[in-house]
């Protein structure tokens, strides 16, 4: 298991959600990815990204204007 | 037992790709959404930016839907293959500068590709004949079909039996009996179909998706292109469009100005890029200097700047001005008076 970090900070959503799909082709399940933005919005869409997907949300908060989120990656089955 | 068959739908977020989905689901067909992204999506920009907006219950619609459906959706960053589309319409433009006939054939191309990758059966899309001015005409669906690329492989389930058969239907992948024959801009069939299949909640309908519709919005975008002398643009020139007052006191230069606290936010992130300023001893707007300023119009950059703040009253204020890679410095100015302020200089 790794635990990575993408920064999207700039960037509004749906682009924080684009970077991680897009990282997350990339790795293992059960790797972790670290996402930081300013988007507010970041906070739904990145969880409603998980559940559809299979992923799980392991960490969301926002200090100031910083959006954090850390998903762990699932095996791809949808878990709504 | 016949093997599945698998479809990828264009979700939108609209009440017609869900209903387009959940038709095809209703037939036993695997299906997973594709969305795309071009930039100039209204989704949430302008709630992400304005303060007023961010206490709002703000959602993407497309991921909504697609978790409402049980669905995997797709989103496609297609920014950069966009312009293309947006600055050289072979079909040309509709009421502003939205090329939705192109906009929809491009899409649908990038579907095929996706499909093609992923080795799914055909293409499905929620257009309805006749519903939309451009795109979703009876002539111009063949259109999209051909050009496309999808030919005979793009099913539009929610007006399917006002079409020829397409090739899912005719190999019996999906029952086309099964399907609509919805047509014309009433969205009461789709309403209907909503309230079948128990969807109590779904997006406002059609219409609303694209910043490219607006007018003001277009308006700026060629105001853009003109001052540039040339039809490009980057990411940050059309987020930019979406925030702010935007003037142009000469031709070489224009200015944003924030109208709230949430659009100074948004604003300062662009502050190592462009030239910023604002008004030091009264509270008021950031402002943003697009385009080679010298010093005369920096000045009455300022007074334009400090017209927009508290400090509008008074015979002199102090204005930061931030240019990128310098030491901020200060200018006094006089406030210019609104008389002063040109109406022709509103984009």
């Amino acid at each position: 298991m790794a635990h990575y970090t993408i920064d999207t900070k700039g960037l509004l959503c749906p682009m924080p959600v684009i970077r991680l799909q897009d990282r997350a082709e990339t790795l293992q399940p059960g790797d972790q990815l670290e996402v930081l933005s300013s988007d507010p919005g970041a906070l739904n869409d990145i969880p409603a990204w998980c559940r559809i997907n299979g992923h799980s949300v392991l960490k969301k908060g926002q200090e100031g204007r910083e959006v954090r989120v850390v998903v762990e990656l699932g095996n791809g089955t949808f878990s709504s | 037992m016949s093997k599945q068959r698998k479809a990828a739908v264009l979700v939108s977020g609209g009440l017609d790709s869900m209903l387009a989905v959940r038709v095809l689901q209703e037939q036993g067909i695997h299906v997973e959404g594709i969305n795309f992204y071009t930039g100039f999506c209204v989704e949430g920009h302008t709630h992400a930016i304005r303060k007023k907006d961010q206490q709002k219950d703000k959602r993407n619609n497309a991921l909504w839907v697609a978790e409402q459906l049980g669905i995997k959706l797709h989103i496609v960053d297609i920014i950069e293959e966009y312009k293309e589309v947006l600055i050289n319409p072979k079909h040309g433009y509709g009421a502003n500068m939205n090329p939705c006939l192109d906009c929809k054939i491009f899409m649908v191309k990038k579907a095929v590709e996706w499909m093609v990758k992923k080795g799914f059966d055909f293409i499905a899309t929620g257009e309805v004949v006749g519903q939309r001015p451009m795109s979703q005409r009876k002539d111009t669906m063949p259109v999209v079909a051909n050009e496309s690329g999808a030919e005979e492989l793009l099913l539009r389930p929610l007006c399917a039996k006002n079409l020829p058969p397409s090739l899912p239907e005719r190999e019996g992948w999906v029952d086309r009996e099964s399907l609509y024959d919805f047509s014309g801009r009433t969205r009461k069939p789709q309403m209907a179909l909503a309230k079948e299949f128990g969807f109590e909640e779904y997006a406002t309908p059609a219409g609303g998706c694209c910043f490219l519709t607006d007018e003001r919005y277009s308006v700026k975008l060629v105001d853009l292109w003109n001052a540039r002398g040339s039809r490009d643009y980057e990411m940050d020139d059309i987020m930019l469009l979406k925030v702010g007052r935007h003037l142009r006191p000469a031709p070489h230069f224009k200015m944003i100005v924030s109208r709230e606290e949430g659009e100074n936010h948004f604003l300062q992130g662009y502050k190592n890029r462009y030239t910023t300023m604002y008004c030091s001893d009264f509270t008021g707007p950031l402002v943003l200097i697009d385009g080679s300023a010298s010093e005369e119009d920096l000045e009455l950059a300022g007074r334009i700047t400090a017209r927009f703040g508290k400090g509008k009253s008074a015979p002199e204020v102090t204005i930061v001005v931030r240019e990128p890679g310098a030491e901020p410095r200060e200018i006094k100015v006089a406030p210019l008076p609104p008389s002063q302020v040109d109406k022709g200089w509103y984009i």
